[in-house]
């Protein structure tokens, strides 16, 4: 097994200010990010505030820049860096810090609240949903979401744009109306919600101009443009922009009434 | 001093994973007005690591299977030491949890005709677990996450605010339960974000904080697992139930070092994956013990047919329950027949095609590729023990899960002890925060009703103690002018004593030792002293969450020395065998000086008291799914003949 | 403890006040600009190279090869083709060069395009220039208001785009006479049609909006077995979406380029039988 010392720079502060603190440390064989991150912690450092959880991928809660990109502290190996290089790690930038590593994610979790939850079909009680494989795949890769919020941090709508904060609900959450509009059994439209209407009125799809860094950065490799993002904005345009579409729905309408 | 926030709730959660959301959704459905208190971020819990999943006797898969076959699986996984009636509720109301969950907007995946899959597991006679690929628990909290924010959009439609009935305190955490002579008052808690302490009323508490697993130093659970609730519920003056039962996961990452414990889910030897030393053998053959012997299969051609033919052919012995796998695995490296960091081989690369291994093991694949650089559907893992669950916790009632001696005090999910006996089945850990969690939200919501107008007052001095207790690692003295000890330094110290001394082999002496370790950490942890501010500070966290470590600690020492025999999670060199004298003997850890004074020191007599109690007798009917050749191997005699 | 302890001056985006107090706009270390660079260059290039032949009005003809540029030629001052593309929808008043009544198809259905509009969003927009940059302007709406919002109609130029594909397959099957019209014969433009429109049609067919109508809006796939094999099909080609879009870009211009080659007398066209 062998050690070197790395060279690192790590944010450090909080809301009143703060900035790149120097560190050189050990490091060994097979490690990554977030273990220099705790050695750092146990030698140097021992206040250093850092927010992580599993260790393994699986929580989301490691999130963090390094080298400048949204990436998860616990999957991100050092061996995929030079020995030479100095390896500069920030807190998330599309957040208020709270301090060093640790920023306020009460963002995700307002957008969270604002996306109506699963409709449950009427007359199916428990035990009885049947559902076919092939009609939950898609929302079961969207399911697959560690919200780790790396795809609401380097989306340049919210990051570059603080004052879109209020009208965009970001990528992980329009993922989330795609998730409930596609699942095979979500009795919203029934109930008299539009998921498709209201991720572009409420939850501000149009301004996703699918520049495709969500998709980028998730360490789940879920393709949250091609496969969420997109779709939706197909869907909104079944209701919204298509005549042919919205003139067979009056005509349906009409005669189901009449 | 009592500066602090207080606000009334009247049922606290502590703990925001399974059970805890589980607690929390049915109180507040129950009518109760509910705070959930959790040390990370909502939606962060470490039930998101459980992968398996859900056992659950739905029959949708194995038309045979019904919960009198599940209670009996569960009941020989734990070695006949279950609670029998939490074994029997649990196996009776799985299904109903499951189900539930589809109609909050779970989506498990499907069997042909549409209804929820089940896969096989560890000691499970028919394929039982609902599952989702490999990620069960992620889909777990995140279909109970979104059932409470959907619970708090009710709330906001009739009262214009989302945490009027249903609130969610996270990155809190709790070191104090607060009391009112012997009742629950509420909880002392802290904010790690801020610092700043703050005071939860409440009539009824529920813990739900999970395990233990951080006390060693190769596990596969998350840092919040430091027996907080364990901790909490001894200070408060409930007893623990028997502590020395610790399971460790036969498969558990060997390699490399920095993710050394992190585990590799059973569904691997479910779906087929096997095991083999460095000579290529199949060795679990040759560690069927006699009480499972007409269950496994003797070669390794009806093992294989089992896959297919489960009706026709008995299991392979890779899945055997995990507490023989992890005894196999020790016995093979030790043999000098382990792999080159020190595990063994699990093999999936041999057993079905790539396209196969990535659809059914997608995170199994990810994490060695990315962690391990070892392509999984091209080469073997390496893999060994690690520490994955405490079988032991709180002292229970079975139906109320109300903690006993505490009224008001209730437990469920890895907190509570009793359930799974002395070892866990895979699967069954989903499914009892599911069934728990629902009842001690339950029975908390009753039991604060019924107190609506008396409620238990909360005492200014126990504030001003727990606000004491807490800041001191601020002002750490040391007698002799030496520095204040780091915490970091003392949980390494704890964990390599716990995983040394107290692992998965024990020995008389050596557990011993441990006691004197543990009473020398317990007087250096009073000296644990932390730099800096109180704003998110993790130096200052862990000096906090090492009391808790300690405590849970010494019960599994002392428990484990108590109890001179092996059986699942314990196992004793010195005692080899499983002891029908033990199988009704509990153990009951308990706070031996609730002062918390200088005896605590002393390794003798350190902090923890034990006392020995006889169960009550299984209940006929229940004794009666059994056949007697196989009563006869667990069951003293005068058991039987009851 | 750590140096330069200021907070932000509020100069929003990733300076925005509470934020951690960082000026670098970014902090990447690897040649993010690369990409975003290479796609300008790629797209500028074809700009202007595409200005220059469709307003040429020239070149754009040699028996049997029509440039796609000028297919459907839709003015009665487009270059006799026999059998050809060409009806005469628009009369003498059209002065201007044909290819600019029929390009307006082709080049929304790619201007519209999900990934052009990512390519050229970012290329040229930098907005953002690549992930995790800070983009340059003060203020974003993204396609939540006109023009933008007009991204919406991207179906309809796919609607559009399928008998354009059309017509040029049928140039394509055209390219099998020889200059006399005689058929059965096949030169090296044949192959470059070949090779174009199959790429025309990938791309065509690969595109989101395709993909969502063969299949992708539907509830349940298991109700709707074929359109749910096709949309799977839809889907495979949908992944190498970016990659089509390019490869026809480059075999659009090559075809024309290959028709004004042999036009305008610099190249014969060598016959393969």
């Amino acid at each position: 097994m062998s050690s070197y010392e790395a060279r690192f720079k790590v944010w450090r502060g909080d809301v009143g200010g703060g900035g790149l603190e120097d560190f050189a440390v050990e490091v060994n064989d097979g490690e990554v990010v977030l273990d220099i991150i705790h050695r750092l912690q146990a030698t140097q450092a021992p206040d250093l505030a850092v927010r992580w959880n599993c260790k393994a991928g699986k929580c989301g809660s490691c999130s963090a820049e390094i080298n400048g990109r949204p990436r998860l502290m616990c999957m991100t190996r050092m061996s995929v860096f030079d020995r030479e290089e100095t390896i500069t790690v920030t807190p998330l930038r599309a957040f208020p810090v709270v301090r060093d590593l640790v920023t306020d994610v009460g963002f995700n979790y307002t957008k969270a609240r604002e996306v109506p939850a699963f409709v449950p079909p009427s007359g199916l009680g428990p035990g009885e949903y049947r559902m076919m494989q092939e009609d939950v795949d898609r929302s079961q890769e969207f399911r697959k979401c560690i919200e780790c919020f790396l795809c609401q941090d380097t989306c340049h709508v919210v990051r570059d744009h603080e004052e879109n904060k209020q009208a965009f609900a970001g990528p992980r959450f329009l993922m989330r109306v795609a998730e409930l509009d596609m699942h095979p059994l979500d009795a919203a439209a029934e109930s008299g919600l539009d998921r498709r209407a209201t991720a572009q009125d409420e939850h501000g799809l149009g301004y996703c101009n699918i520049t495709k860094c969500c998709t980028e950065v998730c360490p789940e490799g879920i393709k949250i443009t091609d496969n969420a993002l997109i779709p939706l904005k197909e869907r909104a345009v079944d209701r919204k922009y298509d005549p042919l579409v919205w003139l067979g729905s009056k005509i349906r309408r009409r005669s189901a009434s009449g | 001093m009592s500066v602090v926030d207080r606000q009334e709730w009247d049922v606290v959660v502590v703990g925001a994973g399974g059970a805890g959301l589980r607690a929390a959704i049915e109180a507040r459905e129950r009518g109760a007005r509910t705070a959930v208190i959790c040390k990370s971020l909502f939606g962060k819990a470490h039930t998101v690591m459980a992968e398996g999943g859900i056992a659950a006797a739905m029959a949708n898969v194995n038309e045979h299977d019904n919960w009198q076959v599940h209670f009996r699986d569960t009941m020989r996984g734990g070695k006949f030491l279950n609670q029998w009636r939490m074994s029997e509720l649990h196996a009776q109301e799985a299904p109903d949890r499951v189900w539930e969950l589809e109609t909050w907007g779970a989506l498990f995946d499907r069997t042909k005709d549409g209804r929820i899959s089940q896969r096989n597991f560890g000691g499970h006679e028919y394929p039982r677990l609902a599952h989702v690929g490999d990620r069960t628990g992620l889909e777990l909290i995140r279909t109970l996450q979104q059932k409470i924010v959907s619970l708090q959009q009710q709330d906001f439609k009739e009262t214009g605010d989302h945490e009027s009935r249903l609130k969610v305190f996270q990155e809190c955490t709790v070191t104090r339960v607060l009391k009112d002579g012997n009742r629950v008052s509420g909880v002392f808690a802290y904010d790690r974000e801020t610092g700043r302490f703050f005071v939860l009323e409440a009539p009824a508490v529920v813990i739900a904080t999970g395990g233990i697993g951080k006390s060693f130093k190769v596990t596969s659970n998350s840092w919040e697992y430091t027996g907080d609730g364990h901790a909490l519920a001894l200070l408060a003056g409930a007893p623990l139930l028997n502590m020395e039962f610790v399971q460790f996961h036969p498969t558990g990452m060997v390699w490399p070092p920095s993710v050394k414990g992190i585990l590799v889910t059973e569904s691997v030897r479910g779906d087929g994956g096997v095991l083999r030393n460095s000579e290529g053998k199949r060795f679990m053959f040759d560690y069927v013990p006699d009480v499972f012997k007409e269950k496994y299969a003797e070669s390794e051609e009806e093992g294989d047919r089992w896959y297919d033919d489960p009706d026709n052919n008995r299991r392979p012995p890779e899945l055997l329950p995990r507490d023989e796998v992890a005894r196999a695995i020790n016995s093979e490296v030790k043999a000098g027949r382990g792999s080159p960091h020190g595990g063994v081989f699990l093999d999936v690369s041999t057993r079905m095609p790539a396209e196969v291994i990535k659809r059914r093991l997608p995170s199994m694949y990810h994490q060695f590729k990315e962690l391990a650089d070892v392509d999984i559907t091209a080469e073997a893992m390496e893999v060994g023990p690690t520490c994955h669950y405490v079988m032991g916790g709180i002292a229970v009632e079975s139906d109320t899960a109300a903690a006993r001696g505490v009224p008001g005090l209730f437990a469920a999910g890895e907190v509570a002890g009793g359930m799974h006996g002395s070892n866990r089945l895979g699967g069954n850990s989903l499914s009892d925060l599911l069934v728990f969690g629902r009842r001690a939200g339950w029975h908390a919501a009753e039991y604060a009703a019924a107190l609506a107008f008396e409620r238990p007052e909360v005492d200014d001095a126990q504030i001003d103690t727990a606000s004491a207790e807490a800041l001191r690692p601020f002002s750490a003295e040391s007698p002799d002018e030496a520095a204040p000890e780091n915490p970091y330094t003392l949980h390494q110290e704890l964990q390599q004593t716990m995983n040394d001394l107290v692992g998965i082999i024990r020995r008389e002496g050596e557990m011993a030792h441990a006691l004197e370790k543990l009473a020398e950490l317990r007087v250096r942890a009073r000296r644990a002293g932390v730099e800096g501010h109180r704003q998110f500070n993790p130096g200052w966290h862990l000096a906090l969450d090492l009391r808790n470590m300690l405590l849970v600690s010494e019960c599994v020492a002392r428990a484990a020395l108590e109890r001179t025999e092996s059986r699942g999670g314990h196992t004793r060199e010195d005692h080899p065998t499983m002891e029908r004298v033990w199988r009704n003997i509990n153990l009951l850890c308990r706070l031996a000086d609730p002062t918390g004074g200088l005896a605590a020191t002393d390794p003798e007599r350190g902090q923890i008291s034990l006392t020995r109690e006889t169960t009550d007798p299984i209940r006929p009917d229940l004794l009666a799914l059994f056949d007697k050749e196989e009563l006869v191997k667990y069951l003293a005699e005068e058991e039987l003949y009851e | 403890m750590a140096t330069g302890t200021e907070p932000h001056l509020n100069s929003g985006g990733v300076r925005t006040g509470t934020r951690a107090a960082i000026t670098a706009p970014h902090l990447r270390t690897d040649r993010w600009w690369l990409a975003p660079a290479a796609t300008a260059a790629g797209l500028l290039a074809f700009i202007v190279y595409s200005t220059w032949r469709a307003f040429a009005n020239a070149d754009y003809y040699a028996a049997p090869y029509v440039s796609p540029f000028y297919s459907p030629c839709l003015a009665e001052n487009c270059e006799p083709m026999k059998n050809g593309p060409n009806w005469e929808i628009f009369g003498s008043w059209w002065s201007i060069s044909p290819a600019v009544l029929i390009l307006i198809f082709p080049l929304g259905f790619r201007l519209t395009c999900y990934y052009y509009r990512k390519a050229y969003y970012r290329g040229f927009w930098a907005s953002p220039p690549a992930c995790a940059v800070a983009e340059p302007h003060k203020k974003y709406t993204g396609e939540t208001r006109f023009p933008l919002i007009l991204q919406n109609i991207h179906r309809y130029f796919f609607y559009a785009a399928i008998p354009v594909a059309g017509i040029l397959t049928y140039d394509t099957v055209l390219a099998f006479r020889d200059e006399h019209y005689e058929w059965g014969h096949m030169g090296l433009g044949t192959l470059v049609f070949l090779v174009n429109i199959v790429l025309i049609w990938a791309y065509t067919i690969s595109c989101h909006s395709c993909r969502h109508i063969v299949g992708g809006k539907l509830k349940h796939f298991s109700k709707h077995p074929v359109r749910y094999r096709m949309w799977q099909w839809v889907g495979r080609l949908n992944a190498r979406h970016m990659l089509l879009a390019w490869t026809s870009l480059v075999s659009v211009a090559l075809a024309d380029f290959y028709v004004y080659l042999v036009a305008s007398g610099a190249f014969d066209d060598p016959r393969l039988f």
